[in-house]
C-alpha cells in the first residue's frame, strides 16, 4: 500500500468513527444509550441489521468460497426471508409491547429469573467467542497480506470499535453502520468492475458463465436429501430457517438494532428490507468469487494465495518438494488454459462434440492442478506454517495485485468498516445484556449508575474480544467457522424462545433444565459426530431437543404436582 | 387531564405502501420474490451446465 491508500483508509475509518461519536453526543441516559433515541427510520434499521450480520469475514472470505465451491453456499441463507417474516409478524410486536432493552428480559417476564439468566448467559458465552473471531478473522488475513503485525492490527481495530461504542452506545453503532456499509459496497463494486475489465478482451460475459458453469461453479441449488452435505436446498430451508430465527430473533446484537425503530412499521420495514436483499447480496459476493475463478483460468494463479505462508515454507526443508509441486501445478494449468481456449472456440462455432472433448480435457487438467494445490497445502502445513484456509486469501491477493492505488485503500477500508460495524454491534449487545440481565438484577441502583456501568461493560467486552482474538487459531474457512460456532448454540437459544412464544404450558423450571440438557447433548454430538451431520442441522437438533425435553420435564412436574395434591 | 394512551401497535397497522396496504401482502411479496430468485438461480445453473 502507498500513501494514497493509507489516506483513504484513515479518512474513511476514523472519519466514520468520529461521526458516530458526534452524532450520539446527546445520548447520556441509559435508555438512549442502549436503545437509541427511538427515532430510527426503516432504511437505517435495514442497513444496520445488514451491517451487523455482514462482517469483514463476509466480504473477505465469501468470494473465496465462491472461487472454490461456487454458488452453492447461497443455500445457507434460504431460511432467512421466512425467519424474518416470522420475527416481523410475531416476535417484534412482543418485544415492542414489553419495551424491553434485551431479548432476554422477555424470558424473565414469560418464565423466571433463572431462565432469563440462562438465555443471557448462553448469548454472552457464544457471542463473546464470536466477538473475538470478528476481529481476529480479518486481522489475520490483512496482516498476512499487508505485512502488518497481527497483534497491532487486532488491537488497533478492536480499540477503534470499542472507543465509539463506549462513547455513543446504540445510536453511534446504528448511524456509523450506514456509512460503513456505503464504503463496503463502494469497495466491492469497484473490485467487481476491475475484475471484469481485467478479463481478456475476447472473453464475453457468456464465455465467463460457460467456463464457470463447466466447472460446476454455478450450481446454486441442490435438491438432494441427506444430512452429510453441507449446503442443500433442504438444509438451507430448514437448518437455515432455525439459524436465522435464532440469530435475528434471539441474538441481542440483532434485536438491539431493530427494537430501536421509531415505530413498529419502521422496524418491520427494516426487517423486510433484509428479507429481500440478503440473498441477492450474498449471490453477488459469491458470483464475484466465480468471476475470480474464471479470471484465474486466463491469468496464472499462484499455487497458494497465501503468499507469506508459501514463502515461509519455501525457506524450510519442504522447499524442494514445493518447487516440484509448483512445476506440476503450472504444467496442469497451462494444459487447462489450452483446453479452455479450444472449448470456447468450439462453443463459438457451435461444434458440440469438440466442446465435449475440450471440456473433458479441461476437467482432467483441473483435477491434476487441484491435486497439486492440495499436496502443496499439506506440505506447507507439514513444514509447521500456520495459516487459515487458503480460500480466505483469494480475494485480498487479487485486490493487492490487480487494483490501482487508492482503490486498494478503499477495499482495505471496506474490510475494516465491515469489521468495525459488526464488532461495535456485538460490543453494544454484550454490554446491554451484562448490564440489564445480570448487573441490574444483582445490584439495585438508579439508571445513571447503570448507564455508567454499561459503558464500563463495553470496555470490558472490548478487551475480552481483543484478548481472545490475540490467542485465537482457526483452520476452517472463516465464514464457515463463524456459522459453526453459532449453530452449536443457536438451536437451544431458539428452543427457549419458541417455548416462550408458542408453548404456553411450559414453565420456567422445565425449560431451564430442558435447555441445559439439550445444550450438553448438542456439544456431545458435535464433538463425537463432527461433520457427519452438517452444522446447519445442529440448529434444528438443538431446538427440537430443547422443546422436547422441556415438554417432557413439564409433564413429569405436572404429574408430581397432581400426585402431591 | 391524563395523557393520551399510546397507540397499540398491531398487525393491522398500515404499511404505508400503496401497492401493499396490509402486512400479509408484504410477506407474500417477500416469499414470491424468494421463489423468483431461486427459480432464476436454477435456470442459470441449467443454462450453463
Amino acid at each position: 500500500m502507498t500513501w494514497p491508500d493509507y489516506l483513504v483508509l484513515v479518512i474513511s475509518i476514523l472519519g466514520i468513527a468520529v461521526y458516530g461519536i458526534w452524532r450520539s453526543r446527546k445520548n447520556r441516559d441509559l435508555g438512549s444509550y442502549l436503545k437509541g433515541a427511538g427515532d430510527t427510520n426503516w432504511p437505517v434499521i435495514g442497513l444496520s441489521v445488514m451491517a451487523t450480520q455482514a462482517s469483514a469475514i463476509t466480504f473477505l472470505s465469501t468470494p473465496g468460497q465462491g472461487y472454490e465451491g461456487g454458488l452453492g453456499f447461497i443455500q445457507n441463507y434460504f431460511g432467512a426471508p421466512f425467519a424474518l417474516i416470522v420475527i416481523a409478524a410475531v416476535i417484534l410486536p412482543i418485544y415492542r409491547r414489553l419495551k424491553v432493552y434485551t431479548a432476554y428480559e422477555y424470558l424473565g417476564t414469560r418464565f423466571d429469573a433463572k431462565t432469563r439468566l440462562l438465555g443471557a448467559g448462553l448469548f454472552l458465552f457464544h457471542r463473546g467467542l464470536g466477538a473475538g473471531i470478528t476481529i481476529y478473522a480479518p486481522a489475520i488475513v490483512l496482516s498476512t497480506m499487508m505485512g502488518w503485525r497481527l497483534d497491532l492490527t487486532i488491537i488497533g481495530s478492536g480499540l477503534v470499535a470499542t472507543a465509539y461504542t463506549v462513547s455513543g452506545g446504540s445510536d453511534a453503532v446504528t448511524h456509523t453502520q450506514k456509512y460503513q456499509l456505503a464504503v463496503v459496497f463502494a469497495g466491492m463494486a469497484a473490485a467487481f468492475g476491475v475484475l471484469i475489465s481485467r478479463l481478456p478482451a475476447n472473453v464475453s460475459t457468456h464465455d465467463v458463465f460457460t467456463v464457470a458453469g463447466g466447472f460446476h461453479k454455478l450450481e446454486a441449488v441442490d435438491f438432494s436429501v441427506g444430512f452429510g452435505k453441507r449446503y442443500t436446498f433442504w438444509s438451507g430451508m430448514i437448518g437455515g430457517l432455525f439459524l436465522a430465527l435464532s440469530y435475528f430473533g434471539a441474538d441481542q446484537s440483532q434485536v438491539q438494532r431493530y427494537i430501536s425503530g421509531a415505530s413498529l412499521r419502521e422496524s418491520r420495514m427494516g426487517l423486510m428490507f433484509n428479507a429481500i436483499c440478503k440473498i441477492p447480496m450474498q449471490f453477488f459476493i459469491l458470483l464475484l468469487g466465480c468471476y475470480l475463478f474464471v479470471f484465474y483460468q486466463f491469468a496464472r494463479p499462484p499455487v497458494l494465495f497465501n503468499e507469506t505462508a508459501w514463502n515461509q515454507a519455501m525457506a524450510t526443508p519442504s522447499g524442494p518438494r514445493l518447487t516440484e509441486l509448483e512445476r506440476q501445478f503450472e504444467a496442469a494449468h497451462t494444459e487447462k488454459q489450452a483446453a479452455i481456449a479450444r472449448w470456447l472456440d468450439a462453443s463459438h462455432h457451435g461444434d458440440a462434440p469438440a466442446v465435449e472433448t475440450a471440456k473433458t480435457q479441461a476437467a482432467a487438467a483441473n483435477e491434476r492442478e487441484t491435486q497439486a494445490k492440495k499436496d502443496a497445502s499439506k506440505a506447507v502445513k507439514d513444514a509447521g506454517i500456520k495459516s487459515t484456509n487458503d480460500t480466505d486469501y483469494v480475494f485480498i491477493r487479487f485486490i493487492l495485485r490487480e487494483l490501482h492505488h487508492g482503490l486498494i485503500g478503499l477495499l482495505v477500508a471496506a474490510f475494516f468498516a465491515a469489521a468495525l460495524s459488526s464488532k461495535a454491534a456485538e460490543l453494544n449487545a454484550l454490554s446491554s445484556t451484562t448490564t440489564i440481565d445480570f448487573y441490574r438484577h444483582i445490584v439495585k441502583r438508579d439508571d445513571a449508575h447503570y448507564y455508567k456501568a454499561s459503558r464500563l461493560f463495553t470496555v470490558f467486552w472490548g478487551f475480552v474480544a481483543i484478548g481472545f482474538a490475540l490467542f485465537a487459531n482457526l483452520s476452517e474457512n472463516l465464514i464457515q467457522a463463524t456459522n459453526i460456532i453459532g449453530s452449536i448454540f443457536y438451536g437451544v437459544i431458539l428452543g427457549i424462545f419458541l417455548a416462550a412464544f408458542f408453548f404456553k404450558k411450559v414453565k420456567g423450571t422445565a425449560i431451564f433444565f430442558g435447555a441445559i440438557v439439550a445444550q450438553l447433548i448438542v456439544f456431545a454430538c458435535y464433538f463425537r459426530l463432527g461433520e457427519t451431520i452438517t452444522y446447519l442441522w445442529y440448529n434444528v437438533i438443538g431446538c427440537g431437543l430443547c422443546l422436547a425435553l422441556a415438554c417432557g420435564v413439564q409433564a413429569v412436574l405436572n404429574r408430581r404436582k397432581e400426585l402431591a395434591s | 387531564m391524563s395523557a393520551p394512551e399510546p397507540k397499540m401497535e398491531t398487525e393491522e397497522e398500515s404499511t404505508g405502501l400503496p401497492a401493499f396496504p396490509t402486512w400479509r401482502g408484504v410477506y407474500a411479496f417477500v416469499i414470491l420474490f424468494f421463489a423468483v430468485v431461486v427459480t432464476l438461480m436454477v435456470l442459470l445453473e441449467r443454462a450453463f451446465a
